[in-house]
């Protein structure tokens, strides 16, 4: 426990005090130019505690102040009704929603698509050169046009995001469970045959359990990325609801504190989202014993 | 003698399947043939497609004994998959009668890009050429060097690895609409969230890296009473490179996302992502198709040269020595 504190507990949060002092220093000197400007239009010559104090507390600041920040998370998360526009409660509901939808639908279609590369081999030499290239293709440029197509001919709303989730989070899923479906040793696929073992048992009793360690670690790539994919799907959507339109509409109105605001909530569900995958793979790595005890 | 002999089958099948498919566009291409032959040109076209998959299955089974033989069998088997998927996409797009605005085929997306050619090229250079390469150069080298003084002072290490294991999953795109902010609409600002998409990962990797050298060949460095820095361009940036190197070809993907992501929160009337954000406005769908196909290129291109590279300089790791 204690090397736990030392190693790890006391660096982290030094070096997080350092970001926030470097924060609010960054905060004072950028939003000093406008903040002198408009003192000076206003005729006031302040004290210089009183003009720090005026750069921490514009409206629409350059950067806005960590405390203007967590002030404004904290109300648009605690003090108002979940139903409301401005909550980012609803907002990150809506991301999320549509977040775990296509992150469902493309861990199922990577683990599909893994099983078939795995026992075909034609699929495997025609297929996989096509997945791996696909990785290189900054597939978040189709997003827009998915949506707006979709929305053309009448389908809009959740499936057209989470459709974007599911393209972006199938990759990792397809290439981690190929890798894990194949990670078995030939000794032990050797002791499957000499069990006589059918196809489908060496997959049951060999090839999944395997693979199990390989799809949580591919799942939690895999749910990351189906997040960025939520988020950039509500950019041209028109500014309905999500954390997205959130950013979106803090661009149009400069309303910085709402965008870090945002950002804040989205950090937050990312880390979440990691967390509980990564804990279900704890969990069910435990039950299938791999770690004892 | 035989192993030709076995391929003749093959190739004859090959020669069908090209004679078929040249049959079906050349029937899809007459304007008002569609309704009644439609039966008869889908069977064609599943003929094609069946005739294909046994010509790659049989290919697949062979195993040449020379290295280059099967590297050609492997690209041709890729390629034939790929041709074939945008032959079915032409036929089935036009058959059905798809929308234009739904699914162009790409025919018409090749058409687009042949005549389009100065629009994309100028794309290119204000996407790729400025806010992707040099926020790319900057965010790798910028986590490099971080990562060289986490190695150096071990508290950095400790603080600096967690959170950027942390930073890594998070949705980090969303500050594109305040790096706009700051630095304009033009290329700086797209350069700029490039570099903090890059960043992590190569900080990540590269510090994953330098802990890859084994404690023996360390060891053989404090035996020959080599310094920090010497043990460090001797033998720990060497073990690390293929580390290194997966971090770049990460970060080629995600340098391109960024740069194109960022456009669509404002950029001067130039450039990939402000290209495929207003032609889908104005429904011009083989326009949003022929930037993602250049974009593709383009992605693809960029990590080729990282992967050739690569294998240059990490010739020795296992994983490039096993063809």
């Amino acid at each position: 426990m204690t090397d736990r504190f030392r190693d790890k507990i006391i660096p982290v949060t030094t070096v997080l005090l350092i970001l926030v002092a470097v924060w609010y220093v960054a905060a004072v000197v950028m939003n000093a130019p406008f903040q002198r400007d408009l003192n000076r239009r206003a005729g006031e010559t302040p004290d210089r505690i009183a003009f720090v104090g005026q750069t921490l507390s514009q409206p629409k600041p350059t950067l806005p102040a960590p405390h203007q920040v967590a002030q404004n998370v904290f109300e648009n998360t605690f003090l108002r009704r979940v139903t409301s526009n401005r909550s980012l409660v609803y907002h990150a509901w809506v991301t999320l929603s549509s977040t775990l939808l296509g992150f469902g639908f493309g861990t199922v279609l990577g683990i599909l698509i893994a099983v078939g590369i795995v026992h075909i081999r034609t699929l495997d030499r025609s297929l996989m050169p096509w997945i791996i290239a696909s990785q290189t293709i900054p597939i978040l440029a189709i997003a827009p046009m998915i949506i707006v197509v979709l929305a053309a001919i009448g389908i809009t709303g959740l499936i057209p995001k989470a459709m974007i989730s599911t393209y972006l989070s199938f990759f990792p899923v397809a290439v981690g469970m190929v890798k894990g479906l194949r990670s078995p040793e030939i000794l032990h696929l050797d002791l499957m045959r000499t069990y006589n073992a059918s196809r489908a048992q060496v997959f049951w009793k060999l090839r999944v359990p395997a693979s199990v360690p390989y799809l949580f670690a591919s799942m939690k790539v895999a749910v990351a990325a189906s997040l960025v994919g939520a988020i950039v799907g509500e950019l041209p959507t028109g500014a309905v609801a999500g954390i997205g339109s959130k950013l979106l509409s803090g661009a149009y109105y400069s309303q910085t504190i709402d965008i870090w605001a945002a950002l804040v909530a989205a950090s937050v569900v990312a880390a979440l989202l990691v967390a509980v995958v990564g804990l279900a793979g704890r969990i069910t790595e435990r039950a299938m014993g791999v770690r004892p005890g | 003698m035989s192993a030709t002999s076995r391929l003749w089958p093959t190739v004859a099948g090959l020669a069908l399947a090209l004679v078929l498919a040249v049959f079906v566009l050349n029937r899809l291409s007459l304007p008002e043939a569609v309704p009644d032959t439609r039966p008869v040109i889908l069977a064609a076209a599943v003929a094609v497609w069946l005739l294909a998959w046994w010509v790659n299955a049989r290919l697949s089974a062979l195993s040449p004994q020379s290295r280059p033989l099967r590297m050609l069998r492997d690209g041709f088997v890729a390629l034939s998959f790929g041709v074939m998927l945008l032959f079915l996409w032409e036929v089935v797009v036009r058959a059905f009668g798809i929308p234009f605005i739904l699914l162009p085929p790409p025919s018409a997306i090749g058409a687009r890009i042949a005549s389009s050619l100065p629009i994309l090229a100028s794309d290119v250079n204000q996407t790729i050429f400025h806010a992707v390469f040099i926020g790319y150069a900057i965010g790798c080298l910028a986590g490099f060097v971080v990562a060289i003084l986490a190695d150096r002072f071990v508290f950095l290490r400790r603080s600096l690895l967690p959170i950027g294991n942390f930073v890594s999953a998070l949705p980090i795109i969303g500050v594109a609409p305040i790096m706009v902010m700051w630095f304009g609409f033009d290329w700086h600002s797209k350069a700029a969230v490039v570099v903090i998409m890059t960043f992590f990962p190569m900080l990540v990797n590269t510090v994953a890296g330098l802990a890859a050298a084994g404690h023996m060949e360390r060891d053989l460095m404090r035996t020959y009473a080599s310094g920090y820095w010497q043990t460090l361009a001797k033998l720990r940036l060497p073990a690390a490179a293929p580390f290194i190197f997966n971090a770049l070809k990460i970060n080629s993907t995600l340098a391109l996302i960024g740069a194109i992501v960022a456009e669509f929160f404002g950029t001067p009337v130039v450039g990939m992502g402000f290209r495929i954000s207003t032609e889908v406005g104005r429904m011009n769908i083989d326009m949003v198709w022929a930037e993602i196909a250049v974009a593709a290129l383009a992605g693809s291109v960029f990590y080729g040269v990282i992967a050739l590279v690569e294998r240059a300089v990490t010739f020795w790791h296992p994983s490039m020595r096993g063809g």
